[in-house]
C-alpha cells in the first residue's frame, strides 16, 4: 500500500506543481510590465538616488556655483588612478604702489590686509575613464566638497568627452536650479544661496 | 499532353504551403519573443516596426546575409545535406493537413500514417546536422536528439493509434468528420489521457523546453546546429516551427475536431485551435526548467509508455465490446 501511494498516487499529486507554475507565468502574462523605455520615458529621480556615478562637487551654503572644495589636493593625492587634477587660485596681483602703500603702513605700525588667494579651486578636471569609482578621494575630502552623482544617463562616444570640468558643471547644475520654477519652499541651498546674493548686494 | 488535375493541385498546394511555412516561421518567432517577454514582465522585440512587428523579418534578411561557413573536418556532403533534409519533409507534412474540406492540399487515406512517417524523417536530419559537423556539441546533441525521438516517438504513436482504432480509419479528413461543431463531441472528451500523453510527446518529438535537450543552449552551445551559421541555422530553425505547427494541427485534428467550432465551421476554427495549442507549448518552454536527460527517459519509459499502452488497451477493449 506504501509502495502505491510513493510509487503512484504521489507522482500524480505532484503534477499539480505544474499547474502552480503555469499559474505563476501565466499571471505575469497578464500583468503590466515593468520595463521603462527609456529614450520616451525615464525612470522616476528618486530610483537613481542609490545609484554612485561619478564624482561631483557639492556646493557650498553661501553661492550654489562654488564648490566647498578648498583645493587641498587632498583628493587628487590619494586618488590610485590620478584622474584628478585641481588647480589653486594664485593671490591677485598687487601694484608696486598699493604694495608701497602697504609697506608705508605697516611701517607706521598700522595692520594690514594683505588680498589672499581664494581658496576654491581654479580648475578641477576629473577623468571619467580613468576613474574606478573606489571612492578614496571622497572619504578623504576634510570639507565633504565630493560625492557621487546620481547621473545614470551619461554617454560619451570619445574617451575625450569623459574628461570633464567639475566646476563648470555646478556652474550648469545651479543654472538648472535657479531656471526651475519655485513648484515647493526653497531648500536650505537655495535659501543659502539667496542669502548669499543679499549679503554680495550689500557689499557692492 | 494533358496535365493531371491532380497534379496542378498538388503543386499549386505546395507553394501554399511554402508561403505558409515562411509566414508560419516569422509569427512564431514572434509570438514566443513577445510571450516570453510578457511572462518576463518586459515587452520584448518593440523598436522595430510597432511593437516590433518587423522584427522577425528583419533578423531572417540579417541571417541570409551572413556567411554559410563549414568546419574544418566536417563532412561536406552530409553537413549541408542535414538541414535541407530536416526542411524537405515538412512540406510534405503540411500537404495532407485538412485545414477544411476545400483548403486540403492532398486527400490522401492514409494521411496519418503519412505525417507520422516523415515526421520521423527530422531525427534522421538532426543525427546528420550532429555528426556531419565535427564538433563535440552537435555530436552529443545529435545522441540526444536520437535517443529521446525514437523514445518518445513511441507513446506518441499509441496515443494517436487509440483514436485509429476509435474512428476506425487513418484519413485527417474523415477523423475530423466523425467529431461535432461542439467542444463536448470533440476527441478530448473521450480520450483525455491519450491527448495528455500526445501532449507531452510532441514536446519532447519537437525537441521544445522543458524537453529541449539536443539544443540545450547552456549546456551544448546550441546542440547539433552548433556549427550552422547563416540559412543553415535559418533552416534549422524554420523546420522546428514548422514541426510544431504540424504537430499541432494533428492535435487539433484528431483531439480538438478541426476545422469545426460552434456556430461557423471552418478553417478558422482550425487555425485558432493550432495557435492556441501553440501558445500552450510556448507557455510551458517559459515556464518549466529543462529536465535531466535520466528524467526525461524516465518520464516517457515509466510513465508515458505504460499510460499509452493501457489506453489502448482500454479503447481497443470498450470498441471491441460496445461498438
Amino acid at each position: 500500500m506504501n509502495a502505491i501511494r510513493k510509487n503512484v498516487i504521489q507522482p500524480i499529486i505532484d503534477l499539480w506543481s505544474l499547474i502552480v507554475g503555469l499559474k505563476v507565468t501565466g499571471k505575469y502574462f497578464c500583468q503590466r510590465h515593468v520595463t521603462v523605455h527609456y529614450p520616451r520615458k525615464i525612470i522616476p529621480a528618486e530610483l537613481t538616488d542609490t545609484f554612485a556615478g561619478h564624482i561631483e562637487l557639492i556646493p557650498s551654503a553661501k553661492d550654489p556655483t562654488i564648490p566647498k572644495c578648498i583645493s587641498c589636493m587632498m583628493c587628487a593625492t590619494n586618488c590610485p588612478s590620478n584622474c584628478i587634477k585641481v588647480l589653486k587660485q594664485k593671490a591677485p596681483k598687487v601694484s608696486p604702489e598699493q604694495e608701497k602703500e602697504w609697506a608705508e603702513a605697516e611701517a607706521r605700525g598700522e595692520k594690514v590686509k594683505r588680498p589672499k588667494a581664494p581658496k576654491n579651486p581654479a580648475k578641477f578636471s576629473y577623468d571619467y575613464s580613468l576613474c574606478s569609482l573606489c571612492g578614496t578621494c571622497i572619504e578623504n575630502c576634510p570639507v565633504s566638497s565630493l560625492r557621487f552623482s546620481h547621473d545614470i544617463y551619461i554617454v560619451a562616444t570619445d574617451r575625450k568627452e569623459l574628461t570633464m570640468d567639475l566646476l563648470a558643471r555646478l556652474a550648469r547644475q545651479a543654472e538648472a536650479q535657479a531656471g526651475k520654477p519655485a513648484d515647493r519652499a526653497p531648500g536650505v541651498l537655495e535659501q543659502a544661496a539667496e542669502a548669499g546674493q543679499e549679503a554680495s548686494a550689500k557689499e557692492a | 499532353m494533358k496535365i493531371p488535375i491532380e497534379l496542378i493541385r498538388i503543386v499549386v498546394a505546395l507553394v501554399a504551403v511554402m508561403a505558409w511555412v515562411g509566414l508560419n516561421a516569422l509569427l512564431l518567432v514572434y509570438c514566443e519573443r513577445k510571450y516570453a517577454g510578457h511572462i518576463q514582465r518586459r515587452p520584448g522585440p518593440f523598436e522595430v516596426g510597432p511593437h516590433g512587428i518587423i522584427q522577425p523579418l528583419i533578423d531572417g534578411l540579417k541571417l541570409m546575409a551572413k556567411q554559410l561557413l563549414m568546419p574544418d573536418g566536417a563532412d561536406a556532403i552530409l553537413f549541408w545535406l542535414a538541414p535541407i533534409l530536416s526542411m524537405i519533409p515538412v512540406l510534405l507534412l503540411f500537404l495532407c493537413i485538412p485545414y477544411s474540406p476545400l483548403l486540403t492540399g492532398w486527400e490522401v487515406n492514409l494521411g496519418l500514417l503519412l505525417i507520422l512517417a516523415f515526421a520521423g524523417l527530422n531525427v534522421l536530419a538532426l543525427l546528420l546536422a550532429g555528426w556531419g559537423s565535427n564538433n563535440k556539441w552537435g555530436l552529443l546533441g545529435a545522441a540526444r536528439a536520437v535517443s529521446q525521438s525514437v523514445a518518445y516517438e513511441i507513446p506518441l504513436l499509441l496515443a494517436v493509434l487509440a483514436i485509429a482504432f476509435q474512428t476506425g480509419t487513418l484519413n485527417l479528413t474523415e477523423i475530423v468528420n466523425g467529431q461535432g461543431s461542439w467542444p463536448w463531441q470533440w476527441n478530448i472528451i473521450v480520450q483525455p489521457l491519450a491527448f495528455l500523453i500526445y501532449f507531452t510527446s510532441i514536446l519532447g518529438e519537437t525537441n521544445r523546453a522543458p524537453f529541449d535537450l539536443p539544443e540545450a543552449e547552456s549546456e551544448l552551445t546550441a546542440g547539433f546546429h552548433t556549427e550552422y551559421s547563416s540559412m543553415g541555422f535559418g533552416l534549422f530553425f524554420m523546420a522546428e516551427y514548422a514541426n510544431m505547427v504540424v504537430v499541432c494541427s494533428v492535435a487539433t485534428v484528431l483531439f480538438l475536431g478541426g476545422w469545426k467550432g460552434p456556430f461557423f465551421d471552418g478553417w478558422w476554427w482550425f487555425l485558432a485551435k493550432t495557435y492556441v495549442l501553440l501558445f500552450v507549448m510556448i507557455w510551458l518552454r517559459w515556464t518549466y526548467p529543462r529536465v535531466r536527460f535520466d528524467q526525461l527517459l524516465n518520464i516517457n519509459w515509466k510513465w508515458l509508455l505504460p499510460l499509452a499502452v493501457a489506453n489502448l488497451l482500454g479503447t481497443a477493449f470498450l470498441m471491441k465490446v460496445f461498438a
